[in-house]
């Protein structure tokens, strides 16, 4: 019996179809394997068993079930911080995106002299660490700072505020650095997608008797469909995972400016409230796994 | 954020299984395991006057391994200095140190003092969410026979002692027994320029009328009254905590600092105490704009000129004296209706013992060795305010008055605690209420009535009352 079988299987991998994986494959996906399960898998299973007990993070750990799950879910002060993600999404990925098309769409159109360092220029902010970003415009948005002193300037005095201070705007400056980050990877991500669109198409489109708008609307935008998909989930992953910016621009003040990350750093690091700190951060993770997966579905059926 | 160290963390122990989810947790080959170390008996292992051994040298060859947080250039220089001293009286002791930044030592001590390797001597945050928590966990040790060995219940006055003192249940902060000693003092009044103040004519204001004439004297001249930066939140903590100063009782502000039971954030005084801030907003005699203005640009502002009068704490000393010289001075919050002298402040990080320590005896020679007379001199000469023996004949210029101050507050049982002590989440309460109060969205009474939740919710929770 046992003779045929591996008869059977050293026969099999003879004879099977070439190119077909054999169990040889293991051995070369085994070291991404175990960075994968050592780096990701296994700190998320851990953080899954530390979510179920409720633990200070100096005694020993009290079981408490899925209590940490419903405490989260029916928390009201933690709404807030969830819709202010929501809100960064705005600001952090449609605008960018948007804007992105409409630049992308117009220096493809007309190739500017320079337009290497256009580009260069508004990829920057990409490069630049967002703590340097956000200590930078927090300059920008303070009560004597260049914002106001414009708006001083051209006669808008009564629109001078304590930007960063504000309850109502301090979250809108932060989602404008978002928008100023994000925007210049959407246009690169979309000139590159604008790039390999074949000359004829656009061409037929000009004998169809298509105007410039019409025209990036009827060729380039289909075109870009993956670009968009893909800056769309960076984006989107960035605004519901922010932390940095929040926390160098505006602290740790107020309902108004909580974000989920960090709600997560102040009770695991600060309060010692591991388990909800934990059950907090494995919620938004599955948020943005949720977020990332519907993009990718959507621009999928849009493409079929 | 900073990194945090990835050093030894969660020893596992054996738990009590739960039948329904014990079996996915099983699934994770987890099964019946609950995080975090047994720790010691709740409040630590005490040692007995009688069994503290102060013969450093016959003790044998030990390491001592000391977390602080004095990485800043005086305070830095001061505690090598001091260790080297240490080491060179007891030649068997080896002092291992490791120095983080305030923030860094707050977010890697909870695991280190778990961990297996766990420092001797650490420098805990007094407040609940940290010593309060060790305390309870039974990660500290109580000090009170050492105290009375090397005499720190003399040398160290109550008020200062309370600041590092829990009941054993770590749910009685202020009371109890003593977990550490701190190094520096620090209590926060006002910083104002003595041009300035001369060129209006005026003296140092010692009640609130006065102080509220000079802040009217200050604005007509043209000059911003009193500098403020409170975009990182808790500055508005200091500033409001100012001005209750001057209108309640110390014992009412302590009950609420602590977050004992028998004072009310709605008592009159208080309600008068939270109408002045907003007066004083209304009228102008803070910064425009203050909740927008970050803490370090408000304090750079008034050391270049911009503004009379900076509330804020003596751990500016050294900065606002290097940049404004003779004209820096310093006063203690001005008396008010009240009646009695009242000043928020309180103690540097005091220096703990942990339970794992291995040689608690060295480790508290240690302790006295960094608070000694001569430590407290290489304190004053670094610039900072020491916690005790701060003479201020001794030094000259804002630091002499800073001294004054600080003996002031002590001859005159003036220390009130930090108000965010009181409960695990006042300090964000605190913070955004100020915030709220002070930018116009909140009205005094909502204000007050926001912080009494709070703080009757907590202390009728609070078995330790």
């Amino acid at each position: 019996m046992a003779d045929t079988l591996s008869r059977a299987r050293a026969g099999r991998r003879h004879g099977g179809p070439p190119g077909e994986p054999g169990r040889i494959a293991y051995l070369y996906l085994a070291p991404a394997l175990v960075v994968f399960a050592l780096f990701l898998l296994f700190p998320l299973l851990r953080s899954v068993w530390l979510s179920l007990y409720e633990w200070n993070g100096l005694t020993v750990g009290t079981w408490v079930g899925l209590d940490n799950y419903t405490a989260v879910l029916t928390d009201p002060a933690l709404r807030r911080p969830f819709l202010n993600a929501l809100l960064l999404i705005g600001f952090f990925s449609f605008v960018p995106v948007v804007l992105g098309l409409g630049l992308a769409g117009l220096m493809a159109r007309n190739p500017l002299r320079g337009s290497g360092f256009f580009r260069t220029v508004l990829f920057l902010p990409q490069v630049v660490a967002l703590v340097v970003v956000g200590v930078a415009w927090q300059d920008i948005f303070a009560p004597a700072g260049q914002l106001n002193g414009l708006l001083r300037w051209v006669g808008l005095d009564s629109w001078t505020r304590a930007w960063l201070g504000d309850p109502t705007f301090a979250l809108v400056t932060v989602g404008v650095v978002g928008t100023w980050v994000g925007t210049g990877l959407c246009v690169v991500l979309f000139l590159a997608g604008l790039a390999k669109v074949p000359r004829e198409l656009y061409e037929a489109a000009r004998l169809d008797g298509a105007r410039p708008v019409r025209e990036f609307f009827a060729v380039g935008l289909p075109a870009l469909r993956g670009e968009i998909a893909v800056a769309l989930t960076l984006t989107v992953v960035a605004a519901l995972r922010t932390f940095d910016l929040v926390y160098v621009m505006i602290g740790s003040t107020g309902q108004s400016t909580r974000v989920p990350s960090y709600e997560v750093y102040d009770r695991a690091m600060l309060k010692g409230e591991v388990g909800t700190g934990v059950t907090i951060a494995l919620l938004l993770t599955a948020v943005i796994l949720v977020a990332t997966v519907l993009i990718n579905r959507l621009a999928e059926r849009a493409g079929s | 954020m900073t990194p945090v160290s990835t050093r030894t963390y969660l020893r596992r122990r054996h738990g009590r299984p739960t039948a329904v989810l014990g079996a996915a947790v099983l699934a994770l080959g987890l099964a019946a395991c609950a995080p975090g170390s047994t720790g010691g008996e709740e409040g630590g292992t005490e040692t007995e006057a009688s069994d503290v051994e102060t013969d450093v040298a016959a003790m044998g060859d030990v390491t001592l391994t000391v977390w602080d947080q004095e990485v800043r250039g005086g305070q830095d220089e001061q505690i090598e200095e001091l260790n080297a001293a240490f080491m060179e009286q007891y030649p068997n002791v080896t002092i291992e140190r490791d120095s983080r930044s305030f923030n860094d030592l707050r977010q890697t001590l909870r695991r280190a003092i778990t961990g297996d390797a766990a420092p001797d001597v650490v420098q805990a945050n007094n407040g609940r969410t940290d010593m309060g928590q060790f305390v309870q966990a039974g990660l500290l040790r109580p000090l009170d026979g050492y105290a009375e060995v090397y005499g720190w219940t003399e040398r160290f006055p109550e008020s200062v002692r309370a600041l590092a003192s829990y009941t054993e249940d770590g749910a009685t902060f202020g009371e109890g027994h003593l977990y550490g000693l701190a190094q520096v003092g620090e209590v926060v009044g006002v910083w104002y320029s003595k041009s300035k103040l001369d060129g209006l004519g005026l003296e140092i204001p010692t009640t609130t009328e006065e102080f509220e004439a000079a802040l009217e004297a200050a604005r007509e001249s043209g000059d911003l009254p009193i500098q403020f930066g409170n975009l990182d939140g808790w500055p508005g903590i200091h500033d409001f905590g100012f001005v209750q100063n001057q209108y309640v009782s110390r014992e009412e502000i302590r009950d609420l600092g602590f977050g004992r039971e028998g004072a009310s954030w709605t008592s009159e005084a208080n309600v008068t105490a939270a109408e002045t801030f907003t007066d004083w907003v209304e009228s102008d005699y803070f910064t425009e704009g203050f909740n927008g203005l970050g803490y370090d640009p408000a304090w750079q502002a008034f050391a270049d000129g911009e503004g009379t009068f900076l509330v804020a704490g003596t751990w500016l000393l050294a900065d606002l004296e290097a940049a404004m010289g003779e004209d820096l001075g310093f006063f203690l919050p001005p008396v008010g209706p009240s009646g009695e002298q009242a000043v928020t402040g309180g103690t540097g990080l005091p220096f703990a013992i942990t339970e794992a320590s291995e040689n608690p005896d060295v480790a508290a020679a240690y302790i006295d060795f960094i608070t000694s007379e001569d430590a407290m001199t290489a304190i004053a000469d670094a610039g900072n305010l020491p916690v005790v023996d701060a003479d201020p004949s001794a030094v000259d210029g804002a630091q002499a008055e800073v001294f004054q101050a600080w003996e002031t507050a002590g001859e005159q049982d003036a220390l009130v605690p930090y108000l965010d002590y009181a409960t695990p989440d006042s300090y964000d309460l605190l913070t955004a209420q100020v915030k709220a109060l002070g930018g116009g969205s909140t009205s005094s009474e909502e204000f007050l009535d926001a912080l009494e939740s709070e703080y009757t919710s907590f202390t009728s929770e609070n078995t330790g009352g």
